[in-house]
């Protein structure tokens, strides 16, 4: 081994499993997903992951590096190594299929859950929506929406790990953002749909998401502005009616 | 209504009464430094409390935000904490009975004196 050695340890297996110990050559600008493929391609070609991008588009690659979730594609080992040593695991709160790639199917699903897919009423033949760039609503989307379903911050959560039927903060992130859509139509089936504790009310505002999402989206804020939405829609009514 | 609505009035209520509890706790904390400056007995708080009907409405406004606060903050910790024991209902149901009974009683004896 020669003193610029990487000790990696990498999870194999599913949800049991152990950590076996590469030696992986340090070079410079080096991202942890440079470090898995390289343990891939050259030491144990069963290692199994999932990447496609390598630039931060995608959301394929996250996995938990030294204990908290990161995109590897874009994380360089030297803002984390610890000494020499790597510890590199699946994310958090999702089924292991083998070895670094999860089961992300529960946390799509949870989307789909949230109502968190754009509904109109418009056609082809109708004129474009104007959707002033400077009006609250727009701004408010604006700051949820460079999501790229990576599941950092779902598996980052407390609450998500707590109480399985949580949405979680990406699927909430969706729905405020869409919450915010002046031209979507399924407003008050989505507040029904995240509302309560399987919903934004479940959240303790303990920031986890925000602290590790990636594109430094807030989900925690997202989820505060559906708690307020969806609290007064419940006891008021909203501007689409009373839930 | 649904169980989510259900769930969302109980997160409103809850922060609801979390203000009206920041205002009490306050009044509250300013009183007793005012009042114990020199020592304090039981004598000479039933001598302010007794009889004073704005001592008593405070402090009833108090033990009622407290009896909506309380309960559905420890259901929700024992939902996480315990999601398939079924203690969260029982558990914040005896709270909030206690709460509100042991809480009243005080007010009704500082009130009254101790004479009803």
């Amino acid at each position: 081994m020669s003193h610029t050695d990487l000790k990696v340890k990498v999870w194999r297996g599913t949800d049991q499993g152990e950590f076996v110990e590469y030696l992986v050559p340090r070079i410079s600008n080096q991202t942890v997903l440079d470090v898995v493929t390289y343990i891939q391609r050259k030491l144990d070609p069963t290692l199994s992951y999932r990447f496609a991008c390598r630039v931060g588009m995608c959301g394929s690659c996250a996995m938990t590096v030294n204990g908290v979730a990161r995109w590897t594609c874009r994380t360089h080992v030297s803002k984390i190594v610890e000494g020499d040593s790597l510890e590199i695991a699946p994310l958090n709160n999702l089924p292991v299929i083998k070895d670094l790639a999860t089961d992300m199917r529960e946390f799509f699903n949870k989307w789909k859950g949230a109502v968190g897919f754009f509904k109109g009423d418009q056609t082809r033949h109708d004129d474009f929506a104007k959707v002033e760039p400077q009006s609250e609503e727009r701004q408010l989307a604006n700051a949820g929406i460079e999501c790229i379903g990576c599941g950092v911050c779902y598996a980052s959560c407390e609450v998500v790990e707590a109480r399985s039927n949580y949405l979680g903060p990406a699927a909430l992130n969706r729905a405020w953002t869409l919450s915010n859509d002046i031209r979507d139509v399924q407003q008050i089936e989505r507040l029904r749909a995240v509302a309560g504790d399987a919903g934004c009310h479940a959240c303790h505002t303990q920031g986890s998401c925000t602290e590790r999402c990636p594109k430094a989206i807030e989900p925690t804020a997202s989820i505060a502005g559906l708690k307020k939405l969806v609290a007064r829609a419940a006891v008021k009514g909203s501007k689409w009616g009373k839930l | 209504m649904s169980a989510a609505v259900f769930q969302a009035k109980l997160w409103y209520a809850q922060r609801i009464s979390a203000m009206i509890l920041g205002i009490c706790v306050a009044i509250h904390l300013i009183i007793i430094f005012y009042a114990i400056r020199g020592g304090l007995s039981a004598q000479e708080i039933l001598g302010r409390t007794q009889g004073n009907l704005a001592f008593a409405l405070f402090y009833e406004i108090f033990v009622l935000a407290c009896f909506v606060h309380a309960p559905i903050g420890v259901s929700n910790i024992l939902q996480e904490t315990f999601p398939n024991s079924g203690l969260a209902k029982p558990i914040s149901w005896l709270l909030a009975i206690l709460i509100s009974t042991l809480g009243t009683t005080a007010v009704i004896g500082v009130y009254s004196g101790g004479s009803l």
